[in-house]
């Protein structure tokens, strides 16, 4: 009996482990980035910091310990964990301006390897707004509407690969969204306005369709509050990247007169 | 010189009227669907989050216009603070355009989404009739205190336009 126990235990916190070490790898990486930068440049504004803290400890909290577990039996402790790591983790990491740190901290050779990869078609490719979209949200889909929900349960190398795809289709959609680390593939306001639109109907409309038709495995009561909090905990914060585009669009299309119209083109 | 600012006022806000429309319409969109949900749903809590009766499209349909309401609340207001800061807001055609995309908003829910679409009814009694004609006719006096405000603006636009024209 045990044995038994101790078995489930190690069942249990492996998976824990391994999903949250890449968080704790980030959070030194971008610590030892930040003093790294400051030797060389402007002090790095705190608020990015505080961002980056946060978004990995609600990241941290989502895939391990009482919340990671209470998740395992409970779809509304699923769904708030889900929140945290897919959609709030992501866009306070995506405002602490990771990549901006980090190329100030390498030095010049490494940072331009960083600049080609990011450059590169793969990126490109899947920070299109549509691309990024159809991976987070028709990954959703794919999840709750299909027997995976169930499964994940079941497989840890499933488990952990819908977790970690969970975290960075996130970081990808915000990314492709709103601009603040440099951005070498921009797409048009109009573009992304109308596809982030989309998006946020697709995550609303399952959201309702969760309500009424519950994953493979969970019981009506569970799949009806957990689908409301997806509902509007997607609204509280798909509220602040509405916001941050707009307010971005706003800049950029400010008026300007004719003399300071050179200048102004370049200082976005 | 007082003259002259009023022309540049006048000829900025007949190059925005356009601007200030939209602007006031979206933003009246948005804040229908926000009081919408904001008191029959969390407060009266007399709409339903979802109905059993709903049709497919309805979900579609409700979705796409949740996101886009919170999208034009927002958008609009970012428009309103573009004409500010070109001195072009034109409060009565922005006012023309919240009430208008209000009520236009208010008359697709009351009848396409609520009725066609059967997304959830105004409140779960026996007579929601007398609800849907209070609510889709005050969607109807919405979509009319608009129109008369934009077809005001309309005419003082026209004559504006001709006198700055006199004056460049």
């Amino acid at each position: 009996m045990n044995m038994h126990d101790h078995h489930e235990d190690v069942i249990v916190i492996i998976p824990q482990l391994i999903l949250a070490i890449p968080f704790l790898i980030g959070l030194v990486v971008y610590v030892i980035a930040v003093i790294t930068s400051n030797r060389k440049y402007a002090p790095w504004p705190h608020y990015r910091t505080l961002f980056w803290i946060i978004g990995s400890v609600c990241a941290i909290m989502a895939v391990c310990g009482p919340l990671a577990e209470r998740a395992h039996v409970d779809f509304t402790a699923h769904m708030f964990g889900h929140l945290l790591l897919g959609m709030l983790a992501p866009l306070l990491m995506v405002l602490a301006a990771p990549m901006t740190v980090l190329l100030r901290s390498l030095n010049v050779r490494t940072a331009r390897k960083l600049t080609k990869l990011l450059k590169g078609t793969f990126v490109r490719v899947i920070t299109d707004p549509v691309v990024a979209s159809i991976l987070n949200i028709g990954g959703l889909w794919l999840l709750y509407t299909t027997n995976l929900y169930a499964s994940m349960h079941d497989h840890m190398v499933l488990h952990l690969f819908i977790h970690f795809h969970v975290f960075l289709a996130g970081y990808v959609f915000t990314v492709s969204m709103i601009y603040i680390d440099p951005t070498p593939h921009r797409t048009s306001y109009v573009y992304r306005s109308i596809v982030l639109v989309i998006a946020l109907a697709g995550h609303g409309i399952l959201s309702k369709f969760i309500y009424a038709n519950p994953p493979y495995g969970v019981p009506a009561n569970q799949a009806e509050s957990g689908a409301i909090l997806m509902y509007y905990g997607g609204d509280a914060i798909d509220v602040v990247i509405i916001f941050i585009l707009c307010w971005q669009w706003y800049k950029v299309s400010r008026p300007r007169t004719s003399i300071e119209s050179g200048y102004s083109a370049q200082g976005v | 010189m007082e003259k002259a600012t009023n022309d540049t006022k006048l000829y900025s806000t007949n190059k925005y009227s356009k601007r200030n429309l939209w602007s006031g319409i979206l933003f009246g969109l948005g804040l229908i669907a926000f009081f919408d949900e904001m008191v029959f749903h969390q407060l009266l809590r007399w709409h339903h989050f979802y109905d059993r009766a709903t049709t497919d499209i309805g979900l579609i349909s409700d979705g796409l216009f949740h996101a886009f309401s919170w999208f034009a609340t927002i958008g609009g207001l970012f428009m309103f603070a573009d004409l500010r800061r070109r001195n072009a807001v034109w409060l009565k055609r922005w006012w023309g355009g919240v009430f208008l995309g209000a009520g236009v908003f208010q008359l697709y829910d009351g009848i396409v989404q609520h009725k066609l679409m059967r997304l959830h009814q105004i409140r779960y009694v026996d007579n929601v009739i007398v609800y849907d004609l209070v609510w889709n006719i005050g969607a109807i006096i919405l979509i009319i205190i608009g129109a008369l405000l934009i077809q005001k603006t309309n005419q003082s636009k026209d004559e504006g336009g001709a006198a700055s024209n006199e004056h460049a």
